[in-house]
């Protein structure tokens, strides 16, 4: 079941004449002609969409929140500036087919009353904003943006604006104080976006990928969506995956599939690499907690995990870890946890934005630490420092970067402290160059 | 509104923030505040000092919130309850901003202007332990001019945005800003451009550690030998009132005049501030009102104002509480005394 990457690979698919021929804009031209702002509304409540930018907020909750005071605009905004390390649907989906988002966007801002949106787009990606500007042009031309849109009295203005190149740009907050021409910040909150947002008016901040999937809902209605997937996991999602697969790339899988299925299927990652095996996955993104090869197939009570927000998310963060924003990295034997947890400490060290004293010294000093016991200087007392660390800094800040920085280095360690302590009390081995340690009787299998 | 704050029931207006209404209660119960500026428009919400538990939302629902929220900008709701010093989780969190704060820090107390008035000095005195659990090295900066009159030494900043609002509030094209992310952040002035501004002098006294510090007072005295004396003066541009700082008969410094939580409500103007160091540029109204804990009262008005078995038994505290069991192996010093044996 393929939604938003039916026609992917269809060539010229970016161009408007293509997409219009097969099925393009007539979600538009339904919506507009033939429904209300509220009756779209009803259904992306209906269809079960949750947001896909990671929290899975789910989407038709998010715009009824939204405050419609008289004479005071309201905006849609769309966050395209995906940075999550090992995180990159977004980029694939508005490169191959950037019509896909732009109906996405008339639909939605005409259900939200928006007469002005924004996409937000990661300024490392000049090349798909050239693309996505060549697109909008396009849509103006034909008369699906603009003032009056296809007659119907209804104006809607759309700009593309590049970010700066700032993961923390992503946080909705900071994304909107960025869009003003400020530096990124992110806000305290309340007050939330949906009351006082761009220029202190009601906003609604959605991903790509849940703004995308709207047109379909409105062409299909939001029970077929609602139809797909397990649960409150409905319809499909984008999984960027990547590491030690056969096949890595962006799936659009339906929610529900077991993660065995997906690791190891030719239609998915088609299995490990050849002659390896399966020791670790970071299923939704770096922020995420990694989970061990037995924990991310089954779960701790030995149920088969499934790609949905419930099963990845299930027995919490002691053996579960989330969905997120559907960054699938899979590592074999020869990953050393340790390495990829400083990795992704550095980054979050890089990106922290300053503002509160937990996560601007905390992301720091987990660095530095994880950089000694990488480099063969770590003390007995440091892995019990890195968790009290993590746990100072987790719920403490004014955005959830700081969660997201202490998650991982907690998670590790959660589940490979013996690899931690191996690093720590034999450095002469574990600097050795592509020297990892081994668990005695490790169950990784396949 | 009725708002309890560690078993203090207190009627406040609607809007006021759980900082505001703790601090009608006084200083015993109100969180401490590192970045929280009363007189500056948007600040607060940063430094994260002054979380506290909120243990019933509102009369309505009375859930507790599920995290600890910041004081300074959370705004009561009726009925509801706060913890601060009566709870274990919002005390050991501060612990852990106390050591996030210095963990940077260059601990340069014994040549810095600032200490004795420090607010960091304070919160990590009050809150803070007396070890430390990090052996990683500090991110460090070069000092640099704003202007002529106003150092900044980065080193020492908390990253509390309070001159950043300052210069929001008294200019209009502004160049005071942050540059760079996270612990490499940089308070700056863009291009190194000074602050040419009559009221750039007052990011001194917002400044809570001693990041920004006055040149001309620059290693004049330890802030505890001078004496503060309240006094105005007739001004064009401020209110010209103002603290002069006496050492002997010489006026070694001119400050705004903080209230009892160290908030200038009143900014003077840079002429006031780096030119007037004439006892007859002044008109002296008194001297100022020190907190009798504060370090600035010792040894001047009166005897035995600061109780001397205090601060004794309060090292012997601490002293105890030194954790001696560090590893200091890297080092490659033996310990002089075999360590006694537990029986
Ligand atoms: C540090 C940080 C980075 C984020 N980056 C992104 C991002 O790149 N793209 C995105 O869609 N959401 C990102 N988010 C989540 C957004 O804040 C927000 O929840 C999301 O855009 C809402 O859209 P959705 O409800 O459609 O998921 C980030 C959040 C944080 C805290
Ligand atoms: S949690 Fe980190 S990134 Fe978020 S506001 Fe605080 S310092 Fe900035
Ligand atoms: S220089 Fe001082 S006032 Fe400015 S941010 Fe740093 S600590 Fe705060
Ligand atoms: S004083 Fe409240 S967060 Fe700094």
């Amino acid at each position: 079941m393929k939604i938003l990457t039916e026609h992917i690979d269809v060539p010229n698919i970016d161009t408007i004449d293509v997409f219009m021929k097969h099925g393009g804009y007539s979600a538009v031209k339904k919506a507009i002609k033939k429904m209300t702002p509220d009756e779209v509304t009803e259904e992306v409540k209906k269809s079960g969409l949750r947001g896909r930018g990671g929290a899975g907020f789910p989407v038709g909750m998010k715009w009824s929140f939204l405050a419609k005071p008289e004479g005071v605009p309201r905006y849609l905004v769309c966050n395209a500036d995906e940075s999550e390390p090992g995180t990159f649907k977004d980029h694939y989906l508005m490169w191959k087919s950037p019509h896909t988002l732009i109906e996405g966007m008339i639909v939605s801002s005409f259900a939200l009353g928006a007469n002005t949106s924004y996409i937000y787009v990661r300024g490392e990606l000049m090349y798909v904003i050239n693309i996505l500007e060549k697109a909008i042009q396009e849509a103006y031309d034909k008369g699906l943006l603009g003032k009056n849109i296809l007659g119907s009295g209804y104006d809607l203005d759309l700009f593309v604006q590049p970010g700066g190149g700032a993961y923390i740009c992503g946080e909705e907050t900071a994304l909107l104080e960025s869009l003003e021409g400020k530096r990124g910040n992110p806000r305290n909150k309340p007050p939330f976006p949906a009351v006082k947002g761009l220029w202190q008016c009601p906003t609604v901040v959605n991903n790509v990928e849940s703004i995308a999937a709207t047109s379909w809902i409105v062409n299909n209605g939001g029970d077929a969506y609602a139809a797909i997937g397990v649960g409150r996991s409905t319809g499909t999602k984008l999984i960027s995956a990547s590491g030690h697969i056969k096949k890595p790339g962006v799936y659009e899988i339906p929610l529900g599939i077991t993660v065995e299925d997906f690791i190891y299927s030719d239609e998915w990652c088609g299995g490990i690499r050849d002659g390896h095996k399966l020791k670790a996955v970071v299923a939704g993104g770096s922020s995420v907690p990694i989970l061990p090869a037995e924990l991310i197939l089954t779960t701790a009570a030995g149920e088969k995990r499934l790609m949905t927000y419930e099963s990845l998310s299930d027995g919490g963060f002691i053996s579960g870890t989330m969905l997120g924003s559907g960054g699938f990295v899979v590592m074999d034997e020869t990953a050393c946890i340790v390495h990829n947890t400083l990795t992704f400490a550095k980054f979050y060290h890089h990106e922290s934005c300053g503002q509160c004293s937990p996560c601007r010294e905390g992301t720091g000093w987990m660095d530095k630490v994880l950089n000694r016991i990488e480099h063969g200087q770590g003390r007995k007392e440091d892995i019990d420092l890195l968790v009290d660390v993590a746990k100072k800094i987790e719920g403490n800040t004014i955005c959830p970067l700081g969660d997201a920085a202490s998650w991982p280095v907690a998670a590790a360690i959660r589940h490979f402290r013996d690899e931690f302590e191996w690093h720590i009390e034999h450095p002469e081995l574990a600097t050795k160059p592509g020297a990892v340690f081994m668990r005695k009787g490790a169950s990784w299998t396949k | 509104m009725k708002v309890t704050i560690d078993n203090i029931t207190l009627e406040v207006e609607p809007g006021t923030t759980i900082m505001q209404a703790a601090r009608m209660i006084g200083p015993e119960v109100a969180p401490p505040a590192m970045c929280y500026y009363e007189p500056l428009k948007g600040s607060g919400g940063k430094c994260r000092a002054c979380l506290v538990k909120v243990t019933a939302g509102s009369e309505k629902d009375p859930r507790p919130m599920p995290k600890l929220v910041p004081a300074c900008i959370t705004a009561v709701q009726d009925g509801m309850i706060v913890e601060n010093t009566v709870n274990e989780d919002v005390l050991e969190t501060r612990k852990g901003i106390v050591e996030f704060l210095l963990l940077n820090h260059p601990l340069d107390c014994p040549v810095c202007d600032q200490a004795g008035e420090c607010h960091l000095q304070d919160f990590s005195f009050e809150h803070g332990v007396s070890s430390t659990r990090t052996v990683e090295e500090r991110n460090t900066f070069e000092p640099t001019d704003l202007g002529p009159n106003i150092q900044l030494n980065m080193n020492r900043c908390i990253l509390c945005y309070r001159c950043v609002y300052t210069a929001d509030q008294i200019t209009d094209g502004r160049v005071h800003g942050v540059m760079h992310r996270g612990d490499h952040a940089e308070i700056s002035t863009y291009i190194e451009k000074a602050i040419d501004n009559d009221f750039s002098g007052n990011v001194i006294d917002v400044c809570p550690v001693g990041a920004l510090t006055d040149k001309t007072y620059r290693f004049k005295s330890r802030v505890w030998f001078s004496k503060p004396v309240d006094a105005h003066c007739e001004c064009e541009k401020c209110s010209g009132k103002a603290t002069i700082w006496y050492k002997g008969d010489e006026v070694i410094r001119v400050t705004g005049r903080k209230n009892m939580w160290g908030e200038v409500t009143d900014f003077i103007c840079n002429g006031c501030r780096f030119d007037k160091k004439k006892t007859s540029d002044w008109v002296i109204e008194g001297p100022t009102n020190v907190s009798r804990h504060s370090v600035i009262s010792a040894n001047k008005y009166g005897a035995n104002l600061i109780k001397p078995a205090f601060p004794v038994l309060q090292a012997a505290r601490d002293y105890k509480q030194i954790n001696d069991d560090r590893d200091r192996s890297f080092l490659g010093i033996q310990p002089a005394l075999p360590k006694s044996k537990k029986k």
